[in-house]
């Protein structure tokens, strides 16, 4: 069986990807993980406005209350070095993990600066990633940001980004774009390697006992396949960057469902964060047990066969859920 | 070999010396000796060598006792090995001193001298540190100026290897210690040389090692110990000569000649004065003065003073000199003269020479009291006078005893072609640290001489700082405050109206100041006296808005670095152009490594801050007449001991004569209710409408500023019309109560703790709360009159709340108001809480620290009384004694009570049978009981006073403490956990009735967060910049294992309730109590608008777990030990890495971070393992 693929350039033994989660940041765990059949590995974000704020932070509360008292000139040691103040020790990660495992490692950047981008994508490539994930997190919430801005920037980043970098380059998207075909089509002539189809944002709850906004971030479940399972389907045909699927991919089925709607690889985090580095060999197990009783001999075989030029029904993926939930009901009898 | 120049401070200096020379360094945090120990820990982290090619070992000690012990055996084991400290810090290390020096052990104490507390604690310098000191056969080394501190280091040490002499070298706290210089660095091939490695071999032969076993430290008997004593005599004869080689040797490899005592002035002086320490640097530039002009004065400095070498200082005395005045920066009360004077007598007396000269002894500059050219030649005047006075005093005016001579204030040497300029500032602008980084770059980049010196506060919120700089052609020796600035900067413009700002200017001057106003507008708005004096002094203003300019750049309220440029464009130093590409330099290598951001931001201000400044021409209309008029109708007077605290707050202390200020250290309390700072700049606003009445704001107001009434209508009659009140709610109350929450809004910092506390939310808008956050100024008029309506209203009757909720113990009028502490404090608001609860019986000791500077540093206190003048008496004793200083007040107390009722039995007749009974059994544990019995000490005290008998009069003056008296120790982490723990573990083991409240901070945070042993493993602090490996000292374990001793561990931001039932139950307790308080701290590193959250964050995460012990019911009904909070419910990282002092490790070592992490989260689950346990555990036992 043949469950080889290609991702951004990279060939992978199979499509099962651990996408950015706090399970890359330690070692054995990302070894337990391609013990277990990973077939490459995003690690956790860099997130450069963290950085930023952390240094802010760090400057202002070390010397905010110096040279204020006869007694107390300062209230800190002043450390002779700090080796870790731009996000060393992640670059140290990409290295270790290089080290202790063989397949692909690819870092995950969320920049908020032109010079960011630039400066935190050098650093990855230099610290040895085969791959760079672009993970823009940003909800334009500014009324005077039209559309085309958004789009620009989006563009802008990736070339910047493109222009620095020799490794391959994916892009981690929102769902929320107006024209979102037409954005992918865009990006992917910018020269994307890949688009990871999508970002799960923190939606805030409220808290009604104490009547504040309280972040809140529930894993996915199967469910939320079915939006990136479109996405996938309609284009895989449309674009030469290769496709990672990812929210909600729990299950062999899951996987099974995304490869055939277009994905080159699927994601998973909540999975993993839930049931642990073996959920891979299970869901590996399953989708080999599956393919052979449908007669699946490779992964490649599969991929697309249900995207939007293949499918027999392809106005089911294009259209909204309302019609098609109705379609539904009538031919069961409903009506 | 050109040596490039360098600017440091004397601690620098001497540590940059000690460091390379020693292997092992022990010390003990103590103002102002702690940098050196700072630097070497720095030295020490960062793996920099020692000249033979180690890294020394810097330990922290738990005191200066345990510092001296640790110092003593490492170098009784063979290792170079120093030290640092100051004032009580060198007194607790005597034992060891005697025994360093008897058992001839070669070493250097670097001191920082400092005055040792009598009538009052003063962090300043003088030699009374150093001159306690001389008996313990220390060889004693004085430095006089920064450049010498480093070069006496490297010459006492070499000196004590070829003496065996141990030697104190010391130098001037804070005029030396603190003051920068532009100084040139002894370079490391000049310290090898000086060092011989024979004599570190030497050293190192006579340890004690198991290789080569032998005893020391023996005890001798009457026959044998006075000749043993005798024996090293021959080494004290060869150590003024060993001294005086070193610094020949050291002149040859420098160019720097030194001698035992240094002479200067005219060759055939006839007046000469003899001195040490930095007043001989202002005595050297003064004599250079007057010998110009033609006067035969000179000085002798003296270099070394033990071994005293009388034939030393008589050959540098020139044989024409007829009168000596001597100095010396010490007292010592009752005998004949102070110490170098005595030493000088009897070095003239003693000599061969019969040479007729008056000697005169004097003394100056107790606790850094100025020392100024004006007072040298006053002296010199008495000198010179018909009969002048044997013994005198000068710097100050003595009314009391006539010691002190006259001299003529404007006597000024400052030379035309030096730049002194004064800069106001705030201690959260930054104006010292950029005045530093200014220093810095004239000295890296002119050939200009280069000092600063900053004088700071006391306070700890709003605390306003003075630089003072000086830049010239020439060596800068003046080691007094500038008396004649030729530029002022005001970088606040509220310190115009507190200060003079221009009373050090010299005509001509130029004043920049930072405005609010626009520079067509601003002459409109500058105090009437400022108007006049830049007038009459002809002043050069300059104006900008460095807070618009700092806004704009996105730098918040970071106004240093456009002060700095405005300061360079005005003052042309050196070319503009150079100057800013220096600061911007010099911005680039501070923030680096911090981030791009700030580098950018600060060179848009610098650009920007130039484009703002403007100079002011003042209008010539001006009349001032008219100005000095509206000065006049400014001024008033209050009472007599106010008017002296008022001149004190107004900086004009130094103008107080001898008999304005109590002759044994005593005060009244009540006082910072005076001072009126008006440091915030947003006031909280009560929204009586939805408020509900909980109490919390008024809890955890760390300066007494919210308070809380409740009282009959018919008092808002008089009510101003802005003053706000509401029904008081909740049955408890009597009908018709009205309840209000008042700011005294002169005295609020503006911390926001209350608003943050404030748990009720607008329902149409959450984000208001009953108490909002709003601008001060519109609102102040009428707060200020409200407040004082406010004060006017009664007091509720304490007698009638139940004081154990917070919401009704919020009622009680707080008698410690308006400290200065630091905005936001965690600290105070315990100390406040058991005033309300107990302040009228309490009598308080403190330990030095934090809590005793906001408490007892002039000029005011915020201990305070109540209307019937009932309120706690404080004091404090030293850092280490509190334990046992309260123990004291308790054994007193306890003493008099049975004195009291022991003449109550004796006088049961006289004073009625029925009074004296109630009288000896009132149980007093209530309110109502405490006010019962005070009525009957009244009744007694009014027969008493009919009666004549002995008895009757004993019993008058100890009828007080018939009421119960309630004894508080109070002090810091740093006092309970290290210094002080001994006396606590044996005061609480004692079994009697004391109430111990340790404010935990878990650093010491009054010297500058030094580790102690209530620092929490992880977490960073100075001496474990790596993160603490060791996990926090669980005190209140420890002490729980007596089983007698009341034991509450409590964090009023988690849990304000169970705060209150803790104080009250360790109140109520007879024995014992200890109440340990997490206080949340600015040495943590985050705003302390936040405190309250990291409060419960610790003890949500399991750091802080919560409980009570009652010993109480220990053997009866109920469970002594009571947890009052659950188990880890978040992980500790989700409360430590919001604190910098946690968070910067991951900066500094992620990795080791990571593992501390784990380690400490391990220890936060066995720690409630353990919790639970001893829950079973005690609680089964009953």
């Amino acid at each position: 069986m043949d469950l080889s693929t290609t991702y951004m350039g990279l060939e992978l033994r199979n499509p099962l990807v651990p996408s950015a989660s706090p399970l890359s940041a330690d070692v054995d765990v990302v070894k337990r993980l391609e013990d277990a059949g990973a077939a490459a590995i995003v690690m956790y974000s860099l997130f450069e406005e963290q950085i930023e704020r952390d240094k802010q932070e760090l400057d202002y509360f070390l010397t905010t209350y110096a040279e204020s008292y006869s007694e107390a000139l300062s209230y800190f040691p002043e450390p002779h070095e700090f080796r870790n103040l731009n996000a060393e020790a992640y670059l140290e990660q990409i290295v270790k993990l290089k080290e202790a495992v063989d397949i692909p490692v690819i870092a995950s950047l969320n920049g908020v600066s032109p010079g960011g981008w630039i400066y935190f994508a050098r650093q990855i490539e230099e610290a040895g990633a085969d791959g760079l994930e672009l993970n823009i997190y940003y909800i334009p919430t500014d009324p005077d940001l039209t559309a085309d801005d958004v789009e620009q920037m989006y563009l802008g980043d990736l070339l910047q980004v493109k222009s620095t970098i020799s490794i391959p380059v994916a892009l981690k998207l929102s769902p929320y774009f107006t024209a979102f075909a037409n954005m992918a089509r865009k990006l992917d002539k910018a020269g994307v390697d890949a688009l990871v189809l999508f970002n799960r944002f923190y939606q805030p709850d409220v808290d009604l006992a104490t009547r504040e906004v309280v972040p809140n971030l529930e894993l996915s479940n199967s469910y939320e396949i079915r939006l990136p399972l479109r996405w996938m389907a309609i284009l895989h045909d449309e674009i030469k960057a290769s496709l990672a699927a990812t929210s909600g991919v729990h299950t062999a089925q899951d996987v099974l469902k995304l490869i055939m709607a277009g994905a080159d690889v699927a994601m998973l985090a909540s999975a993993l964060l839930k049931e642990g580095p073996g959920l891979i060999e299970r869901i590996l197990q399953n989708m080999q047990l599956w393919m052979e009783e449908h007669f699946f001999e490779s992964v490649s075989e599969m991929k697309g066969s249900m995207s939007l030029l293949s499918v027999a029904e392809p106005a089911a993926l294009l259209r909204a859920n309302y019609i098609k939930t109705l379609g539904s009901v009538r031919k069961s009898g409903w009506e | 070999m050109a040596v490039n120049k360098v600017t440091m401070d004397g601690n620098q200096a001497a540590a940059y010396v000690a460091y390379r020379t020693n292997e092992v360094i022990a010390i003990y945090p103590i103002t102002p000796a702690s940098p050196m120990g700072e630097h070497s820990d720095a030295w020490s982290a960062a793996g920099q060598p020692n000249i033979w090619g180690n890294v020394p070992t810097v330990i922290e000690m738990q005191s200066e006792g345990g510092a001296a012990g640790a110092v003593h055996g490492s170098l009784q084991s063979g290792a170079m090995t120093t030290t640092f400290t100051a004032s009580q810090g060198l007194l607790l290390m005597l034992p060891n001193m005697y025994k360093i020096a008897g058992e001839l052990t070669p070493t250097v104490f670097h001191i920082a001298a400092r005055t040792v507390a009598t009538h009052a604690l003063s962090i300043f310098g003088d030699h009374s540190d150093v001159m306690a000191a001389r008996m313990t056969g220390f060889a004693m080394l004085a430095s006089n100026s920064v450049q010498e501190a480093m070069d006496f280091a490297l010459i006492s040490q070499a000196a004590t290897l070829g003496s065996r002499v141990p030697f104190l070298h010391f130098f001037d706290g804070f005029r030396t210690s603190h003051e920068l210089q532009k100084i040139t660095p002894v370079p490391d091939d000049v310290i090898r040389k000086m060092i011989d490695d024979d004599l570190v071999f030497a050293h190192r032969q006579r340890a004690l090692t198991s290789d080569n076993p032998l005893i020391r430290g023996t005890a001798q008997n009457p026959d044998v110990f006075f000749q043993a004593r005798e024996a090293g005599n021959a080494f004290y004869e060869k150590c003024p000569m060993i001294v005086q080689e070193a610094m020949n040797q050291f002149a040859a490899l420098t160019g720097r000649q030194y001698h035992l005592f240094e002479y200067v002035g005219h060759p055939q002086a006839e007046h000469l004065l003899i001195l040490m320490g930095s007043g001989a640097e202002t005595a050297e530039e003064t004599i250079h003065h007057l010998v110009d002009a033609g006067e035969k004065v000179g000085a002798i400095k003296v270099r070394l003073f033990r071994p005293f070498s009388a034939s030393a200082l008589m050959s540098a005395i020139p044989k024409t000199v007829k009168g000596i005045a001597v100095l010396d920066r010490t007292k010592e009360p009752g005998s004949v003269g102070e110490p170098l004077y005595n030493d000088v007598l009897s070095a003239v007396h003693e000599s061969n020479e019969k040479r007729n000269i008056t000697l005169l002894g004097g003394r100056y500059g107790l606790s850094s009291k100025e020392f100024t050219p004006a007072m040298i030649k006053g002296i010199f005047a008495e000198l010179e006078a018909a009969e002048p006075r044997r013994h005198f005093t000068v710097g100050i005016r003595d009314d009391v005893s006539q010691s002190s001579i006259d001299f003529e204030n404007d006597f000024s040497i400052e030379p035309e072609n030096q730049f002194r300029g004064l800069f106001y500032g705030l201690g959260s602008d930054g104006t010292v640290s950029a005045n530093k980084n200014s220093i810095k770059i004239i000295s890296a980049n002119t050939e200009n001489y280069t000092q600063g010196y900053f004088v700071y506060d006391s306070k700890k919120s709003g605390s306003v700082t003075i630089s003072h700089l000086r830049f010239g052609p020439a060596p800068i020796q003046s080691s007094y405050l500038i008396q004649k600035a030729n530029f002022v900067a005001c970088h606040q413009w509220q310190l115009l109206e507190r200060f003079d700002v221009l009373a050090q200017a010299e005509r001509g001057a130029t004043l920049l100041i930072n405005t609010p106003y626009p520079e067509d507008e601003v002459w409109e708005y500058l105090p009437a006296r400022l108007k006049l004096d830049i007038h009459k002094k002809d002043i050069k203003l300059y104006v900008v808005d460095a807070y618009s300019v700092a806004g704009k750049a996105g730098l918040g309220r970071r106004i240093n670095t456009i002060m700095q440029t405005c300061f360079f464009k005005i003052a042309g130093i050196l070319p503009f152009d150079e100057a800013l590409s220096e600061i911007k330099e010099s911005i680039r290598r501070s923030y680096g490594q911090k981030g791009d951001w700030l580098i950018e931001r600060n060179y848009l201000a610098l650009e920007a801050a130039t484009e703002g400044l403007a100079a002011v021409t003042p209008p010539a209309e001006a009349s001032i007449d008219e100005l000095e008029a509206s000065i006049a109708n400014g001024r008033q007077d209050n009472g007599e001991i106010e008017s002296i605290l008022r001149q004190i707050i107004a900086g004009k202390g130094d103008d107080l004569p001898v008999s304005a200020l109590p002759c044994d250290g005593t005060f009244p309390t009540a006082t910072a209710q005076i001072e009126k700072r008006n440091i915030a700049r947003e006031i909280p606003v009560w929204d009586q409408e939805i408020c509900i009445q909980c109490g919390k704001c008024a809890m955890v107001c760390p300066h007494a500023v919210i308070r809380i009434k409740a009282f009959e209508e018919d008092y808002l009659e008089d009510a101003p019309p802005t003053f706000k009140s509401v029904q008081a709610r909740g049955k408890d109350w009597p009908e018709e109560t009205h309840y209000n929450i008042q700011v005294a809004p002169e005295d609020c910092t503006g911390c926001r703790l209350c608003v943050e506390v404030c748990p009720v939310k607008n329902k149409q808008k959450t984000a208001l709360k009953a108490l909002n956050m709003a601008p001060k100024d519109p609102l102040l008029d009428a707060e200020k009159e409200n407040w004082e309506f406010f004060l006017s209203l009664p007091e509720y009757d304490r007698s009638r709340l139940k004081i154990n909720s917070v919401k009704e113990s919020q009622v009680l009028q707080p008698l410690f108001e308006f400290s200065g502490a630091c905005a936001g404090c965690g600290e105070t608001p315990y100390i406040k809480l058991a005033t309300q609860l107990f302040g009228d019986r309490m009598i308080v000791a403190n330990a030095t620290g934090c809590s005793s500077i906001y408490g007892g540093n002039l000029p005011t206190t915020p201990w305070a009384k109540n209307k019937n003048g009932l309120g706690p008496a404080w004091s404090n004793s030293l850092f280490e004694d509190n334990a046992e200083f309260g123990l004291g007040f308790r054994v007193t107390i306890d003493k008099f009570e049975a004195q009291a009722r022991q003449l109550v039995r004796m006088l049961m007749t006289d004073i009625g049978e029925h009074l004296g009974h109630e009288l000896l059994i009132a149980d007093q544990s209530d309110e109502a009981e405490i006010f019962s019995q005070r009525q009957r000490v009244a009744v007694l005290r009014d027969k008493l006073s009919a009666m004549s008998s002995p008895e009757a009069q004993q019993l008058s003056s100890l009828a007080d403490y018939l009421v119960k008296k309630s004894v508080w120790i109070i002090g810091g982490d740093g006092w309970a956990y290290d210094i002080g723990f001994g006396g606590l573990d044996h005061v609480l083991a004692s079994g009697r009735n004391v109430n111990v409240l340790v404010l935990d901070t878990e650093v010491y945070s009054n010297t500058g967060g030094q580790m102690s042993k209530a620092t929490p493993l992880g977490a960073t602090a100075k001496f474990a910049a790596g993160g603490k490996s060791s996990g926090k000292k669980d005190l209140a374990f420890q002490m729980l294992s007596y089983g007698n001793v009341y034991v509450a561990r409590v964090a009023m931001g988690a849990n304000d309730t169970q705060t209150v039932k803790a104080f009250l139950e360790a109140e109520r307790y007879d024995g014992p109590s200890l109440i340990i308080a997490y206080s949340h701290c600015i040495a943590h590193g985050y705003g302390m608008e936040d405190g309250l959250r990291q409060q419960q964050a610790a003890v949500k995460s399991g750091h802080w777990p919560l409980f009570r012990y009652n010993p109480e019911l220990a053997n009866g009904e109920g469970k002594p030990f009571i947890m009052d909070s659950r188990g880890p419910q978040i992980p500790l990282e989700d409360y430590i890495y919001n604190e910098a002092r946690y968070k910067m490790l991951t900066k500094i070592d992620p990795a080791k971070a990571k593992q501390l992490l784990e380690k400490a989260q391990d220890g936060v689950n066995r720690q409630w393992d353990i919790h639970q346990r001893m829950s079973h555990l005690l609680n089964e036992e009953k």
